[in-house]
């Protein structure tokens, strides 16, 4: 089967802290992946490392097999709810044309496809009747809703969210839910950052546990085993956060240049 | 008409409006200082073009200032990068820094006795009156290029400012775009510098948008405003300025934003001091009236007939104020929900209902409240009190959904529905 995420030996680091040490793991097509870990895991790094919104120190990140700028147009994002100002002078039909925007029609004006496009989106997520309410107007869970639509509304094949569930009500967490699986019986793959374990379980057909290490990757009854999820919760490993701090503090570098494992040019 | 006076006219509105559109997307990101430090950065460059040009040439004052600010931007986000200092340190930093050097050059040529001082002094608290013709055709193309460059980098700015990893995600030229807005903003206050000064210059890119904001809540809209405000301001604060002698351009124009920013605050629908002021007041007669209404209601469910109740008998069951209790008797006889009967007052059908309606959501609280949150019975009514008013019928029938039709509250009273 395809490969839709690589991650190779990836390092990353916050204020040259380590936040993801050696992570090295691959994922599948046409499934609901999970990105599970307590809190400061680095899940959401994972997630923003995955889609170039930080650089690594080492190792790289795959998408299809291609590095991200080939298949950008494939690849969907959807950021933490909490991450903008729902304050902005924006109605909820601005925010899911944002989802059409792309490189090369930044200068051009919004299309009617686009428009027809984002109102199917607002269709998919029950949210038609709200298209010309202000965002600073709707609920945690209307807005997460909003931010699925914009997703949507790129038509992407891989959909990245990061902790699309926090502080959205128990309706709107099934429609979602529901949503993702109907997208997944489309071929899409789904990767969601996900802090829950009770749900856990229930949502995702393949799981990558996380704690500043890969503690394990695989389809969920392989990996959602006592044994495992004791170590991923179980704290972080005291070596490495000591010598986490002693990289930051003492201002070595995490890579010598020589070692940085870069995608190999073809 | 004048033309000197037309000249400042000219000038000014077209800065103030071109500036209001380009610090809107500043202000939106919460970062209006840093206009106020690009405004006192640039000085140093002002001085330099000033020493290397006649001191009149504005495309070497333009080019100075915008070397000075980019710098001075890039210095920010350095600092920011580099080191733990948290942004407002950052911004301060490069200010004072970039300000003591300029005013530093500047004591330097007036020491020189290079006799431009005076020339060189507008830039501190701006002169609008020193408005050349030059200036004036330079100032129209700037402006024009600022608006045309809010319109072709309308959808980059909008998206940076609302959610920059998105933009970044899905590819677009981030650095770029970034890039132009520090040039527009730099050039913005370039031109802003000349009528108003580095001082009041962070006024001219924030306030209209301030304003504007209050009124809107549509991004266009928004920039519309803030550049009518802006351009209105200009021509108010020139007419000031130009009718009493002696009177300077830049700082009324700044002080009639100001009245634009504080009348916003005040009056502006839903967002405004006085409307909320309304709100409160509304919600606050409500109350009284619902609590008349839940009193007379109760009477009544005691007694099991219908009563005639005196403002005494009201407020011997609860403490009220009789005024209050008064206007709020007038105002329920006004909407039919009671009538007169001698003395006293009854309720009516509507009324009755009403009432019933509020008691029905005070005890489904307490209920929710002993249920849902496990508070024992004896702490519950003080918050039923407020809820009673405040729950919406769309809440009421959660409500009603969630403790699944429920006949009886904590207290073993009854839950009062209407009869179908």
């Amino acid at each position: 089967m395809e490969k839709s995420i690589e991650v190779h030996n990836l390092t990353v680091s916050y204020h040259s802290k380590p936040v993801l040490w050696d992570v090295d793991f691959s994922l599948p097509t046409g499934k609901i992946v999970g990105i599970v870990g307590p809190n400061g895991s680095g899940k959401t790094t994972m997630l923003k490392t995955i889609m170039g919104l930080m650089k690594p120190d080492s190792g790289y990140t795959e998408i299809f097999g291609q590095p991200l700028d080939k298949v950008r147009e494939r690849v969907s994002y959807v950021p933490q709810r909490e991450s903008v100002d729902w304050d902005f002078p924006a109605d909820v039909m601005d925010v899911v044309l944002m989802g059409r925007y792309r490189k090369n029609n930044l200068f051009r004006r919004i299309s009617k496809e686009d428009k027809r496009i984002a109102t199917e989106a607002l269709e998919k997520v029950n949210l038609l009747e709200f298209a010309h309410r202000q965002i600073s107007q709707l609920s945690g869970g209307q807005q997460q809703r909003v931010f699925i639509a914009r997703s949507l509304a790129q038509q992407a094949d891989i959909y990245l969210m990061d902790e699309p569930f926090v502080g959205v009500d128990a309706a709107t967490e099934d429609a979602i839910l529901q949503l993702l699986r109907e997208m997944k019986n489309q071929g899409k793959t789904v990767i969601i950052v996900h802090h829950d374990l009770q749900t856990a379980n229930e949502y995702f057909d393949h799981i990558v546990l996380l704690n500043t290490r890969l503690v394990a990757a695989g389809p969920k009854e392989e990996v959602f085993t006592k044994e495992l999820l004791q170590e991923a919760y179980g704290g972080r490993l005291t070596v490495l956060s000591k010598l986490g701090d002693l990289i930051s503090t003492e201002e070595f570098p995490l890579r010598e240049p020589e070692f940085k494992e870069n995608k190999p040019e073809k | 008409m004048d033309p000197i006076f037309l000249k400042v006219l000219i000038g000014t509105t077209l800065l103030a409006s071109s500036a209001a559109v380009v610090g809107a997307f500043s202000y939106l990101k919460g970062q209006s200082l840093v206009g106020d430090a690009i405004a006192h950065a640039l000085l140093p460059g002002v001085v330099l073009a000033f020493l290397l040009g006649d001191g009149r040439n504005p495309i070497f004052l333009i080019v100075g200032a915008l070397i000075s600010g980019l710098i001075a931007h890039y210095g920010i986000g350095y600092i920011q990068s580099r080191t733990k200092l948290k942004s407002d340190t950052a911004v301060s930093l490069v200010l004072s820094t970039f300000f003591g050097f300029g005013i530093m050059l500047m004591s330097l040529i007036q020491r020189s006795g290079q006799g431009q001082q005076a020339g060189l002094e507008r830039y501190l608290l701006g002169k609008a009156a020193a408005i050349t013709m030059d200036d004036v055709y330079v100032f129209s193309a700037l402006a024009v290029l600022l608006m045309v460059g809010v319109g072709l980098f309308y959808k980059g700015f909008q998206l940076m400012t609302f959610n920059e990893d998105f933009a970044a995600a899905i590819g677009l030229p981030v650095t770029f775009i970034r890039f132009t807005f520090t040039v527009l903003t730099v050039l913005a206050i370039t031109i802003g510098i000349q009528t108003v000064g580095v001082v009041l210059m962070a006024a001219l890119l924030i306030t209209p948008s301030a304003a504007a904001r209050a009124w809107t809540k549509s991004l266009p809209t928004m920039l519309l405003l803030a550049a009518v405000f802006a351009a209105s301001s200009a021509i108010t604060g020139t007419y000031i300025s130009s009718a009493i002698p002696k009177m300077p351009t830049g700082p009324w124009v700044v002080l009639v934003l100001a009245f634009f920013g504080f009348g916003s605050l005040i009056f502006a629908p839903e967002k405004g001091w006085l409307a909320k002021r309304r709100r409160a007041l509304a919600n606050q007669k409500k109350t009284v009236r619902e609590n008349v209404l839940k009193l007379m209601y109760q009477q009544e469910e005691r007694n099991g007939v219908s009563v005639v109740l005196s403002t005494e008998n009201m407020l011997s069951i609860r403490v009220m104020q009789p005024e209050k209790l008064r206007n709020s008797l007038r105002d329920l006889k006004r909407r039919l929900l009671v009538v007169e009967h001698g003395n006293g007052y009854a309720l009516t059908e509507l009324g009755r209902s009403e009432g019933r309606r509020v008691v029905r959501l005070h005890r489904l609280w307490e209920l929710y409240l002993t249920e849902r949150l496990g508070m024992a019975a004896d702490h519950i009514h003080p918050g039923a009190e407020t809820m009673e008013h405040v729950i919406t019928p769309e809440i009421e029938e959660l409500l009603v959904k969630e403790l699944g039709n429920p006949e009886l509250d904590p207290h073993q009273s009854p839950i009062p529905y209407e009869e179908a």
